[in-house]
């Protein structure tokens, strides 16, 4: 297998610089864009070397837009607090829920805990709007419609399978005996979990959360059906922004990337624990 | 494991009998499973009633008349024509190119991982600002992508407001953001196969392309499998990146079956139509999880075996 030929070294490295292209060029030319101004963006051909701005940013961060026409005002700011918000506080419900009945499964095979555990799985792979067209009409009547608790709600589908299912693999991984020492020693269930699998599990249960965390950030779906423009995040509120503003594409690209920034700087953190995550546990890294 | 537990000693204090503590402690997360069941079963409910949100008054149960109005509707052959297009085309093309760039990466080197970690970056970029930013790129104004296809030749290249190229603009796009997730996977699998069959083979010199498609496929074919339906499973039911480039359009060339389902709802407000379009998909990928599931719970216990 060792001896590789040198015209096979050259292959292999022209196709990985393709990919590494392919792959990278459309975040590095959006990246780049976003620091431009409009005209420069509009000239043709596209120009490789220009005069960086940080117009964009500022208009974005002001929340005022200039124009020939007047000022427009941006809610930008506000989809990305919205973004913010919704994904903290879902995985952090998603983990009080989660992280308990993740061990209820791993340590005591109770009646109906299979079903319990996939059902809850088989929900990430239901057609989202199965569920979301219903709730619709359901939220209206419940006076959840538009608010972030029935947003929360319906972002357990994204958060909960996937921290329930993960961290129910940390715990399995924990060996019973250990526990089973401790609670020897005369601690009740609940100083055992807190003291023994709680901490043990902890960077699997960390690793959970920052992966529900991209994946409810990433959702679009579900604000798009569910909240209007004052609750919607990021994902939903850059496409009203492309709809609203018009031409203003240097703004729109430093929306896309103040969208993206948090996303990628979290799976760059994490990465370690992305593979186990995306395959929900299936394929360690 | 349960044995253990049921040998334990009384604790002191207080405490929740251990036949009930298990359902306590799951309790939250089954209350949140009924919540979505409910509305699951309504949408079953829907799909045998004529529903117009624009007609209330006229709410009433025809039973199978959405799906059986389906067979004579050429909206909806549509809709599955280009759902299993879509689908087919994407993990197809998603699966060769992320085993052919998992292969380039599979010697574990500083470049190597370097170059993999860089490549999840468009996996981590949501679907739908994927898709404006494909967008922003082959706008046909000042679109860098359209101007390179201007440089080959291609004048006016319309990419997604095309129907001709719109279906080659999203797959593109999916391409884009989901090749990742198979070659992570399939480069985590090709990294924990055992050495000794390649050694073995490297000391008899067999050739390396028998090497690949008798030792290295056929080793790889869990991973392969578990990449493959996970990705179908999803593809089959995109929405984010088709939704957010052309809403379906133009026309009803992208009217996949999530699309498809929420214009029905939010535009023309045929709710049962919607909900029968949704139980159908539901049927598909019901029937595909069942076997991705088992599939998946194989390599789990593999992985945990190893741990």
């Amino acid at each position: 297998m060792e001896h590789t030929s040198l015209l096979e070294r050259i292959l292999r490295g022209i196709a990985l610089t393709l990919v590494v292209i392919f792959f990278m060029f459309p975040i590095v030319w959006i990246f780049m864009m976003s620091f431009q101004t409009n005209e420069t963006i509009l000239r043709i051909p596209p120009q490789l070397i220009f005069e960086p701005t940080l117009a964009n940013y500022t208009a974005l961060i002001t929340g005022k837009l200039m124009t020939a026409a007047g000022t427009l005002d941006i809610a930008f700011m506000r989809n990305l607090g919205n973004s913010v918000f919704l994904s903290v506080t879902s995985v952090a419900v998603s983990l009080l829920l989660g992280v308990p009945a993740a061990y209820a499964f791993a340590r005591h095979k109770f009646r109906g805990s299979e079903d319990i555990a996939f059902t809850l799985l088989s929900f990430k792979f239901a057609p989202a709007l199965l569920v979301l067209l219903p709730l619709t009409l359901y939220f209206q009547k419940l006076g959840l419609a538009n608010t972030y608790i029935g947003l929360i709600w319906v972002y357990q589908l994204i958060c909960l399978p996937l921290i329930l299912w993960i961290v129910r693999g940390y715990f399995e991984d924990i060996p019973a005996d250990i526990e089973y020492a401790y609670r020897i020693g005369g601690h009740s269930w609940f100083a055992t979990f807190r003291k023994i699998a709680l901490p043990l599990a902890g960077p699997g249960i960390a690793a959970a959360g920052l992966l529900a965390f991209i994946f409810a950030w990433n959702n679009f779906v579900f604000a798009l059906v569910l909240a209007s423009a004052d609750k919607q995040p990021v994902t939903v509120g850059a496409l009203a922004f492309i709809t609203s503003s018009g031409i203003q594409y240097g703004q729109i690209s430093a929306a896309i990337v103040l969208s993206i920034t948090p996303t990628l700087a979290l799976a760059l953190y994490a990465q370690r624990y992305l593979v186990e995550g995306l395959s929900l546990g299936a394929v360690k890294g | 494991m349960t044995a253990v537990v049921s040998q334990r000693p009384k604790p002191s204090g207080f405490r929740i009998s251990k036949r009930v503590l298990p359902y306590v402690l799951s309790l939250p997360a089954l209350l949140v499973c009924i919540g979505i069941l409910i509305p699951f079963l309504t949408s079953v409910v829907y799909s045998f009633q004529r529903y117009r949100l624009s007609q209330p008054w006229a709410r009433q149960f025809n039973w199978g008349d959405n799906y059986i109005s389906f067979f004579t509707d050429p909206k909806f052959w549509n809709t599955l024509e280009v759902s299993l297009l879509y689908a087919g085309t994407t993990v197809v093309l998603e699966l060769l190119l992320g085993l052919a760039i998992a292969l380039l990466l599979q010697k574990r080197s500083t470049l190597n991982n370097f170059i993999s970690i860089m490549l999840l970056m468009p996996l981590m970029t949501a679907p739908a600002l994927a898709a404006l930013m494909w967008k922003l790129m082959t706008n046909p104004g000042f679109g860098v992508l359209s101007y390179l296809a201007s440089l080959i030749g291609l004048q006016d290249f319309r990419w997604a407001s095309s129907p001709s190229t719109a279906l080659f603009t999203v797959v593109l796009v999916d391409i884009w953001v989901y090749t990742p997730f198979i070659m992570i996977l399939l480069l985590a699998g090709l990294r924990s196969l055992p050495t000794q069959p390649f050694e073995a083979a490297a000391l008899d010199g067999v050739p390396r392309s028998f090497v690949f498609f008798r030792i290295t496929l056929p080793m790889l074919t869990p991973y392969i499998l578990t990449a493959t339906l996970f990705r179908l499973l999803d593809s089959i039911q995109q929405f984010d990146i088709i939704y957010a480039m052309t809403q379906g359009g133009p026309g009803d060339t992208l009217t996949v079956f999530q699309v498809e389902a929420y214009l029905n709802f939010f535009q023309s407000t045929n709710v049962g139509r919607s909900a029968a379009l949704m139980i159908i998909l539901w049927a598909i990928t019901y029937f595909l999880s069942n076997i991705f599931i088992k599939n998946w719970l194989r390599l789990r216990e593999r992985a945990r075996g190893q741990a």
